[in-house]
């Protein structure tokens, strides 16, 4: 009895110290988990093909831990095996990430794999997408600095991630952004606002190749100018890369360049937005012959807008940067509240178009007697639109509420889209497609809901015409089930016309997800039941589960 | 004999450590995002007196901007109640930033948006889909978060933010007293 006493007096000693002990700062550990798994059937038709492991699944877990001025993370990764539609080199498992970084008031260190944007990211962005399965991270180290209020200074230098492993070239880069309202006083209250911004970028990989001189240093470097003034916006961005022979420009040594011009005014009820981009020659990687999604340096943003609706994103553009200049205008309206069209709630308008085209390319036939042979490829006149149609997109989105219970969003798109020069295919031509979605919620009660998603897509070209449903009901806060149907109506031959169901069924708790689908599905970005993600082809069971803490 | 004091402790120390969980209080990182007319803005300065909203959102998510719309369109009440502060961070990157700013005042939104084109800030919160968000009290701790939307869901939000208006009063009074 005695010891029983003592050990209670004990553990209630230490029971206290812990006590205490909360009251000093011992850091914090937040994270993430994040598990997808499926299941596959074979399905020739739709072209699911047979896979061995019957299931696979792709499983993340972050933890970070701060404490004060001091932050490490780590982000460990296992595909077994990899989900189809990402790359099979992901197989196997381990830490894919892991950084230490001291924060100071004007010092930044991080040691280890970090993400970074310059700029618009023209010359250097590392980001990661786990639903592309995207991770070109640095592993090495970075500084950022700021001497004086309103200027930042970044350097960095290290490997990209490959996977499991690195890729071969070593990238170097600094940085400088001024904000000059900030950086000189008297300016300080001046409506107009003034950013500046400059960087340099280089890679080096050693050349093996017994016949060529390759470049083993090669540099980039971009300008940047951002002024605003009250609803008024303009963004810019200039960036050029040395004599960059490599397998995406079939080993030219001509220069590259890219120019990138965002405007947009807004005030309250309305905003115009009109974009620019000319690329030339830009793709960039720390490896010369890397292919596919491997070792990009830099990002070169796609100027048509992003689609969230199924068929809308059917066929999504996509940058190409060997060549292309294009725009894209976007006009957002609100027509206001107790007008005629405006109704009780108003009523939401936006009108965008976007076309891009290739660039002018004169071709360089190359003297094998010179004693220099020109080896540029090609010449381009800088402001002359090319021939080639890329892709062109023409859609107008209505949202309106109608009553308390009842809204809807209606949707008109007309969309070129060359699927030989995207895809890097031939035969296929230009598609001509006309898409109309009706997206209508209505509202049971305060906790009750039912969406239905209408989407037809009508095209003579590619696998012909699709008409879509789907029914969403959602049980807030928790649950939500869906039904849906993809129907490949207007497929040619007649075997392939194809209906895609689906059912899918999901619980969130606070910072947990839970959901459940069982169908056919098209590639592309699905969104149900309030979250999107980009999702393979397949046919089968599939459960993802994700989690913050 | 022994095997009482065992499970005694093991269940005191289980105790012990739950309750340490609980009692450390998370808040948010310190990282750089930006204004939408580019500056650069840091996280630590996310500041109210009352309870704080954090929205991560991007103008091609469909459920993030359903939500947006639900809390815009009780924004002023709740405000008037709840003294609660929204902070809506975009992650739009590069390909979209430049939309953030007409869409926002094309729709009329009046709370404060800011961008974080390359995810800095919705990695080091441990945001893995949009919409997700956070609700803090005035000293800047988490007390709830939430990841997707459905009609409804503000109802709920609402709720949380009387309840942690409420609770920033009282802990306010305290202090006031042990001054």
């Amino acid at each position: 009895m005695k010891k029983l006493i003592l050990s209670i007096i004990l553990i209630t000693s230490f029971q206290l110290i812990i006590a205490q002990n909360q009251e000093k700062d011992y850091g914090q550990i937040q994270g993430n988990f994040e598990i997808n798994m499926q299941s596959y059937n074979t399905d020739s038709i739709i072209g699911a093909f047979e896979v061995p492991e019957k299931v696979r699944a792709n499983t993340y877990a972050n933890f970070i831990y701060t404490k004060g001025k001091f932050t490490a993370g780590v982000r460990y990764e296992a595909y077994l095996n990899t989900l189809l539609g990402y790359d099979s080199r992901y197989n196997g498992q381990g830490i894919a990430h892991r950084y230490a970084t001291y924060k100071g008031d004007d010092i930044e260190i991080t040691a280890g794999n970090f993400y970074e944007q310059f700029g618009n990211g023209l010359v250097l962005r590392t980001y990661e997408d786990k639903t592309l399965g995207y991770d070109n991270s640095i592993d090495g180290m970075r500084i950022k600095y700021s001497p004086i209020e309103g200027i930042q200074l970044t350097g960095l230098i290290g490997k990209q991630r490959k996977y499991f492993d690195l890729g071969q070239g070593i990238v170097r880069g600094i940085d400088a952004e001024i904000s000059i309202n900030d950086a000189i006083k008297k300016l300080a209250d001046k409506k107009t606002r003034v950013l500046l911004g400059g960087s340099f970028v280089s890679k080096y990989q050693q050349n093996v190749d017994p016949t060529y001189y390759f470049p083993e240093n090669v540099g980039a470097f971009s300008g940047r100018l951002n002024i605003n003034r009250g609803g008024f916006n303009i963004a810019s961005e200039y960036a050029y890369k040395i004599n960059d022979p490599s397998y995406d420009n079939a080993y030219i040594f001509k220069d590259g360049n890219a120019l990138l011009i965002n405007t947009s005014y807004s005030k309250k009820g309305i905003g115009v937005l009109l974009g620019i981009m000319r690329l030339d020659n830009m793709s960039f990687r720390s490896d010369r012959s890397a292919t596919i999604n491997d070792l990009h340096i830099n990002y070169l943003p796609a100027i048509a807008k992003t689609h969230a609706y199924a068929f809308a994103a059917m066929y999504p553009f996509a940058t190409q940067p060997s060549g292309q200049i294009g725009m894209n205008a976007e006009i957002f309206y609100n027509i206001k509240r107790k007008s005629a069209l405006g109704g009780k709630y108003g009523m939401n308008i936006s009108i965008n178009y976007s076309q891009v085209n290739s660039i002018d390319k004169q071709k360089i036939t190359i003297d094998p007697t010179a004693e220099y042979p020109n080896l540029d490829g090609y010449t381009s006149d800088y402001f002359k639109i090319g021939d080639e149609l890329f892709f062109r997109d023409f859609n107008i989105e209505i949202h309106k509420k109608v009553s308390k219970k009842y809204k809807f969003a209606l949707t008109y798109m007309h969309e070129d889209y060359n699927k030989d020069v995207i895809q890097g295919l031939s035969d296929f031509g230009i598609i001509k497609a006309e898409i109309g979605i009706l997206d209508m919620t209505y509202k049971f009660s305060s906790k009750k809901a039912l969406r239905s998603e209408t989407e037809f897509l009508y095209t003579e070209d590619d696998n012909g015409s699709w008409v879509m449903q789907m029914f969403e009901f959602t049980y807030a806060p928790h649950w939500f089930v869906a039904v849906s149907d993809q129907y490949n109506y207007g497929n040619v031959d007649e075997d392939y016309r194809v209906h895609y169901y689906n059912v899918a069924a999901g619980y969130t708790k606070d910072a947990s997800r839970f959901q459940l689908s069982y169908g056919k599905i098209r590639e592309g970005i699905m969104c149900v039941g309030g979250v999107c993600r980009n999702v393979p082809a397949s046919n089968g069971l599939s459960l993802t589960i994700t989690t913050t803490f | 004999m022994m095997k009482k004091i065992l499970i005694v402790s093991i269940i005191v120390l289980l105790q012990s450590v739950t309750s340490f969980a609980q009692e450390a209080k998370r808040t948010i990182p310190s990282v750089d995002i930006k204004t939408l007319s580019g500056e650069t803005f840091n996280t630590s300065e996310i500041l109210n007196d009352g309870p704080i909203f954090v929205s991560f959102w991007a103008t091609w998510c469909k459920p993030c901007i359903q939500e947006l719309m639900a809390i815009d369109e009780n924004y002023e009440d709740w405000q008037d109640e709840t003294g609660f502060k929204l902070y809506a961070i975009s992650i739009d990157d590069t390909k979209s930033m430049s939309r953030v700013a007409p869409f926002v005042n094309g729709r009329g939104w009046e709370f404060d948006v800011f961008l974080d084109p390359n995810s800095d800030f919705k990695r080091a919160m441990n945001v893995i889909n949009v919409p997700h968000s956070f609700i803090l009290n005035a000293k800047g701790e988490i007390i709830w978060q939430h990841t997707s939307y459905s009609p409804g869901d503000e109802d709920e939000i609402y709720e949380i933010l009387k309840k942690v208006a409420e609770e920033n009063k009282v802990s306010k009074e305290e202090e006031k007293i042990e001054k």
